[in-house]
């Protein structure tokens, strides 16, 4: 079944789009959020649970500290207020993905309130409000069986792996975000993107949304323009990628707009969004809150953090990623414009790093927003996951600058060390890349240049110094981009141009 | 869902609803005869109510404490064949349980 849409730019013109996201973070502790089963990704099925994660009688939760402490630390870099006292409860529903008929979570008492994070769009700064920041436990994973493409739909049977159950989870929670217009499904991408780095800034996850570590929940609404109503919402579930945010955004509202232009009305539903078709498709009817019957946890103790820990805990917060961007920016002496084009292309780790290998910034940039980006956008890969490394990167830019390579010479070396067969310099060196100097054989290539184009050489002779370029060509060719040309016209002039 | 009916009267559509959460089937005779009885227990429970408690400060906790915490360290997990041979049926390693109904992915 394939929904109407309206064209994107059609539904501006009639609707005011007010976003929202819910996102899960699993955090990267040793141990779950109540018991010590390890965490670690991929491990064979069910071998990570206990009597605890498990939801076995008598077993009993003892909080993970850690995962307090990061949760704590997420909620002071979003600017949040730290709760003196907080509480877990229990979120009951029956689904085999929780063995315990519940999940341990929070509900009116969350550790952190109240926060806000800034999300820059080009130029423009909007500003998130959080909600909360609260923690729980992550849930086991389904595999249906039977069904064609691994789908609930069709399936016989599920079969479970509870290896994920009870790893902890923080969930944010941000505020109604209106007044984005047609930057919703932008925006809703650039809070995501911001919140990662975030993330990765203070250490608490690997946010590898590939793997999970990271997944948001989408809520759109919208509302006739000028109306004081924010429409009523869906909620796309568990996208796990920053372009499936933003094609979420943009697909509820062409979606929601066909409905409303037909005077039908939302459904507030829970959706799911298909990485395929970028398009969603309706999922359960989303249960009233009070349907999962939200009491305290009775085998918990309440968290009251102190004030003395929570101060600690700020004080050490690092840099964080919009205050070492403008730092930054000001170290590497590029303009807004600049900066904003290497924190789109998620390249500002990269060229810091490349920096600190020894490359001028405007080397490293180049390099990386220049080659490296074609090169990544060729084979449909990020930056990141090129095979080269940013010391790689800075030893390459050395070999241009100490004029060992020129520009063409260095992209064969980089050839050469994205198939893996070394660092630049010995690439050059297995390759024979250098550049030829005042040799021979460069010699005897200039002579050649000249005794194959005699008409050009004449020219040459005659004052048309411009033709040399000819020549010049003529010799690179035959030393197949090896000589370096500023060295080659050069040679030229000494022959040609009498003094 | 339905609404919440008055103290002490339980409806059938609530029980039936409260039934459909818990995953349990009930019968039409079984809805009317846990309406009565689950409006007795109710009744029972709403005395607690009568209790005058303007000068108690509230109990979070049986025990008073706070922040006990454990260290972030791994530990070892059950063995896999101890844990599924507490499933009521496994396949290829993992918990194996009915294709879940009323909904849809």
């Amino acid at each position: 079944m394939s929904d109407t849409l309206v064209d994107f730019d059609e539904v501006l013109t009639r609707y005011e789009p007010v976003i929202g996201l819910e996102t899960h973070v699993e955090l990267g502790t040793a141990s779950k959020m109540f018991c010590g089963c390890s965490t670690t990704f991929g491990a064979e099925p069910n071998t990570q649970t206990c009597p605890v994660c498990l939801g076995l009688p008598g077993s009993l939760p003892v909080v993970n500290a850690d995962a307090i402490e990061s949760t704590i630390r997420i909620g002071l870099a979003l600017g949040c207020r730290i709760a003196s006292w907080s509480r877990f409860a229990r979120k009951n529903y029956f689904y085999p993905d929780i063995p315990k008929g519940f999940q341990t979570s929070q509900y009116d008492e969350p550790l952190c309130t109240a926060g806000h994070l800034d999300v820059e769009l080009d130029g423009e700064t909007y500003r998130v409000e959080i909600e909360r920041v609260h923690i729980e436990e992550d849930t086991g994973k389904n595999l249906h069986v039977g069904g064609a493409t691994g789908r609930i739909h069709g399936a016989d049977h599920s079969l479970v792996d509870y290896n994920r159950a009870g790893i902890p989870l923080v969930e944010i929670v941000t505020r109604p975000i209106p007044g984005t217009g047609a930057k919703a499904p932008e925006v809703a991408r650039a809070y995501v993107t911001e919140l990662r780095e975030i993330l990765l800034a203070l250490g608490v996850s690997e946010v590898r949304m590939e793997q999970g570590n990271l997944r948001s929940d989408v809520n759109t609404s919208l509302a006739p323009i000028g109306s004081l109503d924010w429409g009523t919402r869906t909620e796309t579930k568990n996208v796990n990628s920053l372009r499936s945010v933003e094609r979420s955004v943009r697909y509820e509202m062409r979606r929601q707009a066909a409905l409303l232009d037909a005077g039908e009305r939302i459904v507030q539903e829970t959706r799911h969004f298909h990485e395929d078709t970028g398009s969603t498709s309706d999922g359960r009817s989303k249960e009233e809150a009070t349907d999962y019957r939200y009491f305290p946890e009775p085998d918990l103790v309440p968290l009251a953090p102190d004030e003395e820990w929570i101060e600690t805990l700020r004080v050490a917060l690092p840099e964080l990623p919009a205050a070492r961007r403008i730092r930054l920016r000001e170290e590497w002496g590029l303009s807004d414009a600049e900066m904003a084009w290497i924190v789109n292309a998620g390249a500002v780790g990269l060229v810091s790093d490349t920096v600190a290998a020894g490359a001028t910034p405007a080397d490293a940039r180049k390099w990386w927003l220049g080659e490296l980006a074609r090169r990544a956008n060729d084979s449909g890969v990020e930056l990141i996951e090129l095979p080269v490394t940013p010391k790689q990167v800075a030893e390459l830019a050395g070999l241009v600058a100490a004029g060992t390579v020129n520009d063409q010479l260095a992209r064969q070396a980089l050839d050469g060390v994205l198939a893996g067969e070394g660092n630049p310099g010995a690439v050059v060196e297995s390759r024979g890349l250098a550049v030829m100097g005042d040799s021979d054989e460069l010699v005897a290539a200039v002579d050649a240049a000249i005794e194959g184009n005699p008409d050009v050489a004449d020219k040459v002779r005659a004052g048309k110094v411009q033709a040399i370029g000819a020549l010049v060509g003529a010799v690179m060719k035959t030393t197949r981009g090896k000589a370096d040309a500023a060295t080659v016209k050069r040679m030229l002039e000494e022959r040609l141009v009498s003094s | 869902m339905s609404t919440p009916s008055p103290k002490g009267q339980l409806t059938r559509d609530e029980v039936a609803h409260l039934a459909h959460l818990s995953r349990l089937a009930v019968s039409d005779e079984e809805l009317d005869l846990f309406a009565g009885q689950l409006a007795a227990v109710l009744d029972a429970v709403a005395q607690v109510g009568k209790a005058d408690v303007a000068d108690v400060t509230p109990t979070t906790h049986a025990v008073p404490m706070t922040n006990v915490m454990r260290p972030d360290v791994a530990r070892p997990s059950l063995p896999r064949d101890v844990v599924l041979a507490g499933a009521p049926a496994a396949e290829d390693d993992r918990f194996r349980v009915p294709r879940i109904l009323g909904e849809e992915a």
